[in-house]
């Protein structure tokens, strides 16, 4: 028998609909995507029923991991003329006798949170590899014998008065180091704090 | 890659015909880059920003002399003492290492633990700060998200049987504990709670409590 001989067709499928959709897709995410800042610690954090939105500029973040280190967290500000990072870093270095020099200084600015002693800083800001530089994050002293939180927030809120504080930690972090951080906080005349937190929503009612 | 097929043209005599050339794309490779685009955003993208409870401190008072603290009434006072693995007491009044001590009453984070305890003790507030949202939400009062807000200010301070809370905890509770407790304040409409150094006499307190 002779075989059938199928006529070849590349089987052609119409894909414009398909990339309509992909791209109004890419359209929605590219503008309401805001970048999740990178952070020093993976921190899980409680729930409440508050609706506040926490602030994304002129904040201090204390950040509070399950194994109770402490990391710190601070923007350069609303007026990009100033760096505050960087001068809140000169102003430490000098409290401390470290020297940066302008490129470190530079690149603190850019960076985010970070959990060492400022002695380590230095190194850190050296490191390319980002995997080698989450090693330096071995959390921050804040015992009172060498209380570099005290320092930081210091020169922080020197720098910047409209700083507001808010503290993440994690749900399993203990209380203790929390309300040893708030101590400290209080001791810079901090008394109001955001705790960040997760929105869950709950309903109380009045048994009769 | 894009492919575009040429029609083959006869080579041998007729007309020349002008070159057909068909208008199809390969749209793979973009289909593709677009794929990858979203799932890229997708990924990275942080839907829900991070809410914020805010909790204001009493001033650190550097003055040790008992004159000089601030007083509060002992028959509005809860004050809820917050323990390791999960455990929860409140008792009433103020304990005095010279007096005989309140009784302490074991409760938990349920609905039907301590929420209840301070629904009970806050039912004025409760209710009209209940009644309040209801109309707004119902029409029959129109309000401006602020002017809400100073008319539940204001209502929670109208009542003044309404108690204040003291919380407490110890070295042993986690943070979350904390949170927790503070979020009960918010959803049981509390106005004055305040969180404060735990006492020795309530540290034995717990160590004496029922397991």
């Amino acid at each position: 028998m002779p075989k059938i001989k199928l006529p070849v067709k590349t089987p052609h499928i119409d894909m414009t609909p398909m990339v309509d959709l992909f791209a109004l897709l890419l359209t929605f995410f590219m503008l309401t995507t805001s970048f999740r800042p990178q952070e020093a610690a993976i921190i899980d954090t409680p729930n409440s029923i508050s609706e506040k939105i926490t602030p994304d500029k002129n904040v201090i973040t204390v950040l509070i991991g399950k194994d109770n280190k402490v990391f710190l967290n601070f923007d350069n500000g609303t007026d990009t003329s100033v760096l505050i990072r960087k001068e809140v870093l000169k102003k430490v270095a000098d409290q401390l006798n470290l020297k940066f020099t302008d490129k470190e200084l530079k690149t603190f600015s850019t960076w985010a949170s970070f959990g060492m002693p400022a002695e380590k800083i230095k190194a850190w800001l050296n490191t390319s590899d980002s995997k080698d530089r989450d090693k330096f994050q071995i959390g921050m002293p804040i015992d009172s014998t060498n209380n570099q939180l005290n320092l930081w927030i210091r020169f922080i809120r020197l720098q910047n008065q409209n700083a507001e504080v808010a503290i993440k930690g994690d749900a399993n972090a203990d209380f203790k180091t929390v309300k040893h951080v708030m101590d400290i906080l209080q001791e810079n005349k901090v008394n109001r704090f955001n705790l960040t937190t997760n929105l869950q929503k709950e309903e109380a009612k009045l048994k009769e | 890659m894009a492919e575009i097929i040429q029609a083959e043209g006869k080579k041998k005599g007729g007309k020349r015909k002008p070159k057909k050339f068909s208008t199809h794309i390969d749209m793979t490779p973009m289909v593709d880059l677009m794929c990858l685009l979203i799932t890229f955003f997708m990924l990275t993208t942080a839907f829900s920003k991070p809410k914020a409870m805010e909790i204001t401190m009493p001033e650190k008072n550097t003055d040790k002399d008992p004159k000089n603290q601030p007083l509060i009434s002992a028959d509005k006072t809860i004050n809820i003492l917050i323990s390791g693995n999960d455990k929860l007491y409140y008792y009433l009044g103020v304990a005095d290492p010279n007096k005989p001590l309140p009784q302490l009453f074991k409760t938990n984070y349920s609905k039907d633990g301590i929420r209840n305890v301070l629904l009970q003790r806050n039912k004025i507030v409760f209710k009209a700060v209940a009644d309040l949202k209801e109309k707004v939400i119902k029409g029959e009062l129109i309000l401006a998200d602020s002017a809400l807000n100073n008319k539940i200010k204001a209502l929670k301070k109208s009542d003044i049987k309404a108690p204040i809370i003291l919380i407490k905890a110890d070295d042993k509770a986690k943070y979350k504990n904390m949170v927790d407790i503070i979020d009960e304040m918010a959803i049981t409409t509390i106005a004055s709670y305040a969180v404060v150094d735990i006492s020795p006499t309530e540290l034995k307190m717990i160590a004496a409590a029922p397991k």
